[in-house]
């Protein structure tokens, strides 16, 4: 499908769906965290969409908001596109996990939540992956404190 | 103390757990397992990873988009041309910049000998991890000619760094053509081989038929690319289904098999490297004349927006996303690196075979841990 034929579609399940018109080469939804799983269920198993290939999970820290995006592919039809998922509690950061959808998300949501402090509802293993285990801060975010310079120079 | 002993069940077993790793042999680099077994079969593989995690992606932010390139050689250190290809290409499709011809097969004629260097030496070690240790030498023997041909035209035998955005660090060394071309010929004798020292030995095949079956389904919903996938009878290749630098004006064939076994992953790579073979002779007589690099800033600023670019390396898809608020240096970059996606499907491989069996696993996915830490 081209991406206007994907947004017809996609919009037929909630007219409300804001698709964002960024300078990307993708077509990119934008949808609440609470109706963020339904809607990956249905882009997985819908016949006509058949998302089956998450190919990059992305953490971002926008300063104000902290979100996450999925890069989506469907290896049967070629057609592929973005949905970013946000949320403004930056103290307690949580978004539902797609885990159980895409296996492979278990993997980048685990290093999402060490690396910016978003909590995955859900996930079968939220325990840290790639920090040592008591490393306080999300080194990823925007506002992370480096006092010996590791990193900021 | 006695008749304590005798009232135990001599067949009772127990489930323990022991480390492989962070310092075994057989994960070439420093990834810890911690398994989870049952005599000597597995009933639970966990990866600790984050050993040598540098934080690569954090120090993309703060620096400019020339410096981002040599980082990433540090990611899959066996791709390093591939990699730097990669933010090169995001960094020239952000600015619409057209590179000349030249730069296209030059880029594309370096990235297949990388690809070959890198098989060679899985080759080698896939032998050693289950046990055959001629191969590491008949492998290291053939690699070496890669390597000093990039010595003289990159300045580099490992961590190349001659992509820059806009074209090329310095034009082909005047041997470079020679060179290449005596070493297909040398390899085109070389590689058959690699088949009758290894391939058709019953004891290789006995580690390797049947085991660690993965089947198309699974690979692609753990996110599995490259000869793990090809390997499952999928024909994915982002040099055919996204295609970049020449890669559109050659012929080649993506090799798959489907038994999804670890057989089949390694008749994918071998297969690979014929048509890695192929890819540099069609080319190497037809490098256009031309200038190998476009000018550009001396500080590069991308336009605000987000730029995604996925090339094939010798492991799999590897993403980087670019998202840019328009200053010298990327608001976040991400790398999505195939040895990550491909570390997660291992456990669910493992299950139920043995330790033994393990190492044959992990060989036949090829995991460099600086690409999965990042």
């Amino acid at each position: 499908m081209t991406n206007a034929e994907l947004q017809n579609s996609i919009s037929t399940w909630n007219p409300e769906f804001t698709f964002t018109e960024e300078a990307t080469e993708f077509l990119t939804l934008t949808v609440a965290k609470e109706d963020w799983y339904k809607i990956a269920q249905k882009l997985k198993f819908t016949p006509e969409l058949d998302f089956d290939y998450l190919f990059c999970v992305t953490g971002m820290d926008y300063g104000t908001d902290l979100g996450v995006i999925y890069h989506l592919r469907s290896t049967k039809f070629g057609h592929e596109m973005v949905v970013k998922v946000n949320t403004s509690d930056r103290e307690n950061a949580n978004i539902d996990t797609v885990s159980d959808i895409w296996r492979t998300a278990e993997f980048h949501e685990r290093e999402i939540h060490d690396l910016f402090g978003i909590y995955f509802n859900n996930h079968p293993n939220m325990q840290v992956l790639i920090l040592p285990e008591g490393w306080e801060g999300y080194p990823l975010r925007k506002d992370y404190d480096d006092p010996v310079n590791m990193i900021i120079r | 103390m006695q008749q304590e002993y005798l009232v135990q069940d001599p067949f009772k077993t127990e489930e323990y757990m022991i480390n492989m790793g962070p310092q075994h042999p057989a994960t070439h680099g420093v990834l810890r397992l911690l398994l989870t077994i049952d005599g000597e079969i597995i009933k639970k593989v966990e990866p600790d990873l984050g050993y040598i995690h540098r934080s690569i992606e954090k120090m993309c932010e703060y620096d400019t988009y020339q410096q981002i390139v040599h980082l990433t050689d540090r990611m899959d250190y066996l791709s390093s041309h591939i990699n730097n290809e990669a933010v090169c290409l995001t960094v020239e499709k952000a600015l619409e910049l057209e590179v000349p011809d030249r730069v296209k097969v030059i880029r594309t004629i370096v990235g297949e000998l990388t690809r070959l260097a890198s098989h060679q030496l899985w080759w080698g070690v896939f032998g050693m991890d289950i046990g055959a240790l001629t191969t590491y030498f008949y492998a290291f023997r053939d690699r070496e000619m890669i390597n000093d041909i990039f010595e003289e035209t990159c300045g580099a035998r490992l961590t190349m760094n001659y992509n820059v955005p806009g074209g090329l660090m310095f034009d082909i060394h005047p041997n470079f053509v020679n060179r290449v071309k005596a070493f297909v010929k040398h390899f085109k004798t070389k590689l058959p081989e690699y088949d009758s020292l290894l391939t058709g030995n019953i004891i290789f095949q006995k580690r390797t038929k049947g085991i660690g079956l993965m089947t198309a389904a699974d690979a692609i919903n753990f996110g599995v690319t490259g000869p793990g996938l090809r390997g499952s009878g999928v024909a994915i290749d982002t040099r055919k289904t996204h295609p970049y630098s020449a890669y559109d004006k050659v012929n080649f064939n993506i090799p798959t098999f489907t038994d999804g076994d670890v057989y089949s992953r390694y008749k994918v790579r071998i297969a690979e490297m014929w048509e890695s073979l192929s890819i540099i002779e069609q080319l190497i007589d037809n490098i256009p004349d031309g200038d190998f690099k476009v000018p550009t800033k001396a500080v590069i600023k991308l336009p605000k927006g987000e730029f995604y670019q996925r090339v094939e390396t010798a492991r799999g898809e590897l993403g980087v996303y670019i998202n840019s608020d328009g200053n010298k240096n990327p608001y976040r970059v991400k790398f999505r690196s195939p040895g990550f996606s491909n570390l997660s499907i291992l456990d669910h491989l493992s299950r139920g075979y043995k330790i033994g069996d393990l190492v044959a696993i992990m060989a036949s996915f090829d995991y460099v841990i600086p690409d999965i830490d990042r």
